[in-house]
């Protein structure tokens, strides 16, 4: 310990207080900031969006934007003060010691130039002439493991693919063997298995350059498999610090408690239980604060909290937390969770789909989207679909939906009744029974309107109501979806994500849909918002008998929400079952790859299936199992040979797989041993 | 590209053979009879009718939109009805004269308005850009003619240092020319240079947040070569598209400029043929500004795609 304190710190974060200027006034976003990162070492800090974490690092390589100031405190990188530091010096230690990557690689590379250029650049910058810089980039490319990196070079940015994109990123970050490296949200957008790629290449490199890093990310599964010790921030301050994986399975501090207790986690199902909630909100941003910042929504507060900070205890070895009454925590721990209001028996089939596919036609290429789907949805029930992004499940929702026709020769039957392939070709009773809620609500809201007339039109328009039956649906759909009289007179803009996402939600069961196909319904959201939204689908389900169909990258999500499970890959059904069943194992081998891959915030399996390459393209499928290509498990010369069918390999579940489901269980059960 | 240049100029006689189609209607929805309004109220009718027959106005309307076509497939643009001089001269004439003075005021204008925008942009929030913006802001508030009015006035009647009338003496030399030509640019300079710095000033206000920009500082790049390198060449594509796609509202100023000052361009030509139901005049001059107009978005094109890789390499459409 004493060894690793002697070295100076990769970055220290002293009592630093950041305030943006808002028209004039100052107003405080980080309130005292304190923490400290080894050399080598990754630290991760979470906490809910608005907190403060991006402002941290901005402040720490002194990038705020123009309204942003230090007004206290001290950032040291490698012992020196940032904040004290001039302009030449600046950009010196910009060149050679630390590094940033963030959010959305496609916006981090200019457009314009090509990515060799833009790599080389940052050796160019340290000295190296134009023949070196070039040979550097080549080089460093390769080192993020990018096979050709000598066409790479010569590709502009939109060329690539967007885990393509962040590796080109990072090999530019990497090119000052940084001290430090910072990563804002690296791979949020990412599919969750390039996600994996990503976190995977981070990891190594770090193995192998010894820089240390910031990981800034909202998902916990991603900081616990990348992180050696953690900071909970809330309102610009760290309110526990610990080592990661001990932080999320023993937190000790009320907040950190609450941002657990919201996850749907350790295959948590609606059926079982609600989902908490933290109470309230972040504070908005520049008001004045009690003296412990989360008094406001702490169950445990006191008198005291208001008035004297909290000073840092050590509950654990190697934690600290900032809580007057660390000693009540377990009591919050214990809280026994909400049980669930009881379970709905799923009815009649809804929903039926025989050999449904999808056809694109793409510069003369024939694009099969989707390949063969036959999939039953009963009333009450939800169907999960997960699969990384090209594979299919849009394509699929946006054919029930009639957005596009499927292919001829499928047949798509709502309660019974063939429907048309385009919604403008269906009656109107069968576009009311199915509606959609999106991942961001804005596109489905007219930003003009109030709540009100939102949903008044919604009402008109799909249940033909209006005057006094309209006005009381009105209110009981408000009542359903939980929000208050006085959000009918806002308009969107006024409203909070999760807000904006329950007008939504009012808006798609306006007209008593017998089905919901959620797109991500939860992925914008703050965890405890998102237990809320995912509390209010599963109550709605409860109370109308709804179908849903989710779609969500996030496992958790899908999890807690589905009562079956569709996995697709390249546009074909792999794998079909109940949700326990399928998440239970033994599972096919691309779903067993797939759920390896999400980093969860209970930690990985002790072997991780590694998901190689990209999801082939659908214009030229690889033949026999159109999985081989990546099958960890394939067997050679039976695989790449002949396509599996779908077969029930056990009551309710069904699979796409040459592998018998004994042999595939032995395997799993092996390799988890 | 090739496939794109084609398309593009395809595109573009499509809608020039509309352009005369909708010139032509319109022109014939105005009441009148051609040959008495040539030839005046106090005509005998035989000779407003054989005028009509000799200039093919009493045939049916869409016989004379082939001919006209037809003529204007062989080059011919036909004769003036009002002043019977043919039409290719006058038009001719006034283009040149039109362009001079576009051309002339773009040409102060463009490089000033882009320096001042970009600077304005770079110094967000100081005194010259806050003076930039207001400057910017009401020059193109401001209608043409007022401004152009206010010229006058000032510059030309009550200081008389410019003369009032935009016509130089035939066979004067250029400084004479410009000297006429003076006032007119000024307006126009004033009504184009806040469209175009605002354009610029807002193109390299949205560069310097991107997040590229963010990574080339994060580099460790001086601002110099960030500035250069990573936000000019990304925020001038915005406004090269938005001037060259905005020709029809440089037009606009140029018309009401022109008319101010008595200059005998284009623009004024076309108000003159439009009142005297000078229908080969009006419909050759639209046809000509429709075809500026498709080569200066055209051009913009081009260049846009110089700069931008994604449309350069045709992927994107
Ligand atoms: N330029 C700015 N001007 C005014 N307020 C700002 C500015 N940038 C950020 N803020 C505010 O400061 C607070 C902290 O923002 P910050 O971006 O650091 O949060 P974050 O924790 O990174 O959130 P997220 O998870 O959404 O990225 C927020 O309330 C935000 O609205
Ligand atoms: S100090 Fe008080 S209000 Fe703050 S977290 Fe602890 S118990 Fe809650
Ligand atoms: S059929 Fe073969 S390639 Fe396909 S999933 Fe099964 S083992 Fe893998
Ligand atoms: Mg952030």
């Amino acid at each position: 310990m004493s060894a690793t304190e002697a070295r100076t710190a990769a970055l220290k974060v002293e009592d630093l207080e950041v305030a943006y200027d808002v028209r004039g006034v100052l107003r405080p976003v980080l309130r005292g900031v304190s923490f400290e990162i080894r050399p080598g070492e990754a630290y991760g800090l979470v906490g809910e969006s608005g907190c403060g974490k991006s402002t941290t690092a901005y402040a720490a390589v002194r990038y705020l934007p123009g309204n942003g100031h230090i007004t206290a405190g001290r950032a040291l990188i490698g012992g020196d003060d940032v904040t004290a530091m001039g302009a030449e010096d600046l950009r010196a230690l910009r060149a050679s010691r630390i590094s940033m990557v963030y959010q959305d690689p496609g916006q981090s590379l200019n457009p314009t130039i090509k990515v060799g250029k833009q790599v080389a650049e940052a050796f160019a910058v340290l000295g190296a002439s134009k023949e070196e810089a070039r040979e550097r980039a080549i080089e460093a490319l390769r080192r993020v493991r990018i096979a050709d990196a000598e066409r790479v070079m010569e590709r502009y940015p939109y060329q690539l693919s967007g885990g393509m994109q962040q590796r080109a990123v990072i090999a530019m970050a990497l090119a000052c063997d940084p001290q430090l490296l910072i990563l804002d949200e690296p791979t949020t957008g990412l599919d969750a298995t390039v996600e994996a790629e990503v976190l995977d290449l981070v990891a190594n490199l770090r193995d192998e350059t010894g820089a240390a890093i910031l990981l800034i990310a909202h998902n916990l599964g991603v900081v616990r498999r990348t992180c050696d010790r953690v900071g909970i921030m809330y309102a610009g301050r760290i309110v526990e610090e610990g080592i990661a994986g001990e932080v999320f399975d023993d937190p000790q501090h009320p907040y950190t408690v609450g941002l657990l207790r919201c996850l749907p986690r350790r295959g948590a199902a609606k059926s079982e239980r609600r989902l908490d909630t933290i109470p309230g909100s972040l504070p908005l941003i520049g008001t004045p604060l009690p003296a412990c910042v989360f008094e406001d929504r702490c169950a445990l507060a006191s008198a005291e909290c208001r008035t004297a900070l909290p000073t840092a205890s050590h509950p654990r070895p190697d934690r600290t937390v900032f809580c007057h009454h660390v000693d009540r925590v377990a009591e919050l721990v214990a809280a026994p969770v909400t049980a669930a209001a009881g379970e709905v028996a799923p009815g009649e089939v809804v929903l039926q789909l025989e050999d449904v596919s999808k056809t694109f036609r793409q510069g003369g290429h024939e694009v099969r989207a989707l390949v063969g789907v036959d999939l039953e949805l009963r009333a009450g029930e939800t169907l999960g679909l997960v699969g990384e992004s090209g594979s299919g499940k849009t394509t699929l929702a946006k054919a029930i939906l009639g957005i596009h026709a499927a292919d001829q020769g499928g047949v798509i039957r709502l309660d019974g009744e063939t429907l048309a392939g385009l919604t403008t070709q269906r009656s109107a009773d069968a576009r009311r029974a199915i509606q959609i809620i999106f991942q961001n609500p804005d596109s489905a809201l007219n930003r003009s309107k109030t709540v009100r007339s939102i949903l008044s039109r919604a009402l008109s328009k799909l249940a033909g109501l209006s005057g006094q039956a309209a006005d009381d649906r009105l209110e009981k759909i408000r009542e359903e979806v939980v929000l208050s009289p006085r959000h009918l007179d806002l308009k969107p803009r006024q409203l909070s994500g999760g807000l904006k996402q329950r007008v939504a939600i009012g808006n798609a069961f306006a007209g008593d849909p017998r089905i919901v196909v959620c797109d991500e319904p939860t992925s914008a959201l703050d965890v405890s918002v998102q237990a809320a939204i995912l509390n209010l689908l599963a109550d709605l389900q409860r109370d109308e008998q709804a179908s849903y169909i989710v779609i969500s990258h996030d496992l958790g999500v899908v999890r807690y929400l589905s009562d079956r499970i569709a996995v697709l890959y390249l546009g074909r059904l792999m794998e079909v079952g109940d949700a326990a069943t399928v998440f239970a194992g033994p599972h096919h081998p691309y779903t067993e790859a797939l759920l390896s891959a999400v980093p969860s915030v209970d930690g990985d399996p002790p072997a991780r299936i590694r998901l190689e390459g990209e999801v082939p393209s659908a214009i030229d499928v690889p033949s026999g199992c159109v999985f081989h290509t990546r099958c960890p498990r394939a067997i050679q010369g039976t695989c790449e040979a002949s396509e599996p069918p779908l077969v029930e390999v056990e009551a309710g579940h069904m699979m796409r797989c040459h592998i018998p489901i004994d042999e595939l269980r032995r395997l799993q059960a092996t390799d988890a041993g | 590209m090739l496939r794109f240049l084609i398309r593009r100029i395809a595109l573009g006689l499509v809608t020039l053979l509309l352009l005369t189609v909708i010139v032509f209607a319109l022109s014939n929805v105005i009441p009148g009879d051609v040959g008495r309004q040539i030839l005046g109220p106090f005509a005998p009718q035989e000779s407003v009718d054989e005028l009509n027959q000799r200039l093919g106005t009493d045939q049916p309307l869409y016989t004379q939109y082939f001919n006209r076509m037809a003529d204007y497939a062989r080059g011919d643009l036909g004769e003036s009805y009002a002043s019977r001089e043919p039409v290719s001269k006058l038009i001719g004439e006034s283009f040149w004269a039109s362009a001079k003075l576009a051309l002339l005021a773009l040409l102060v204008t463009i490089p000033l308005a882009v320096i001042a925008g970009v600077y304005a942009a770079l110094k967000r929030g100081s005194i010259f850009d806050r003076v930039i913006v207001t400057l910017s802001l009401a020059g193109s508030s401001l209608p043409e003619f007022v401004t152009a009015t206010f010229i006058i006035v000032t510059l030309g009647v009550s200081l008389s240092i410019f003369p009032v009338l935009a016509r130089p003496p035939d066979g004067a030399d250029p400084l004479t020319q410009l000297y006429y030509l003076a006032m007119p640019i000024m307006a126009l300079v004033i009504v184009y240079f806040g469209y175009i710095a605002r354009m610029a000033r807002a193109g390299v206000v949205a560069a310097l947040e991107a997040d590229y920009t963010r990574t080339a500082v994060m580099k460790g790049l001086k601002r110099g070569v960030v500035i250069r390198r990573h936000v000019l060449r990304n925020a001038l594509l915005p406004t090269i598209s938005v001037v060259a796609t905005q020709t029809g509202y440089l037009f606009g100023g140029l018309l009401a400029v022109e008319l101010i000052f008595n200059y005998n361009g284009l623009g004024r030509l076309l108000v003159t043929a439009a009142r005297d139901k000078d229908l080969p005049l009006l419909s050759a001059g639209v046809l000509v500004i429709g075809i500026v107009y498709m080569i200066a978005t055209l051009l913009a094109d081009v260049l846009i795609s110089i700069l931008n890789p994604r449309v350069r390499l045709g992927e994107d459409g």
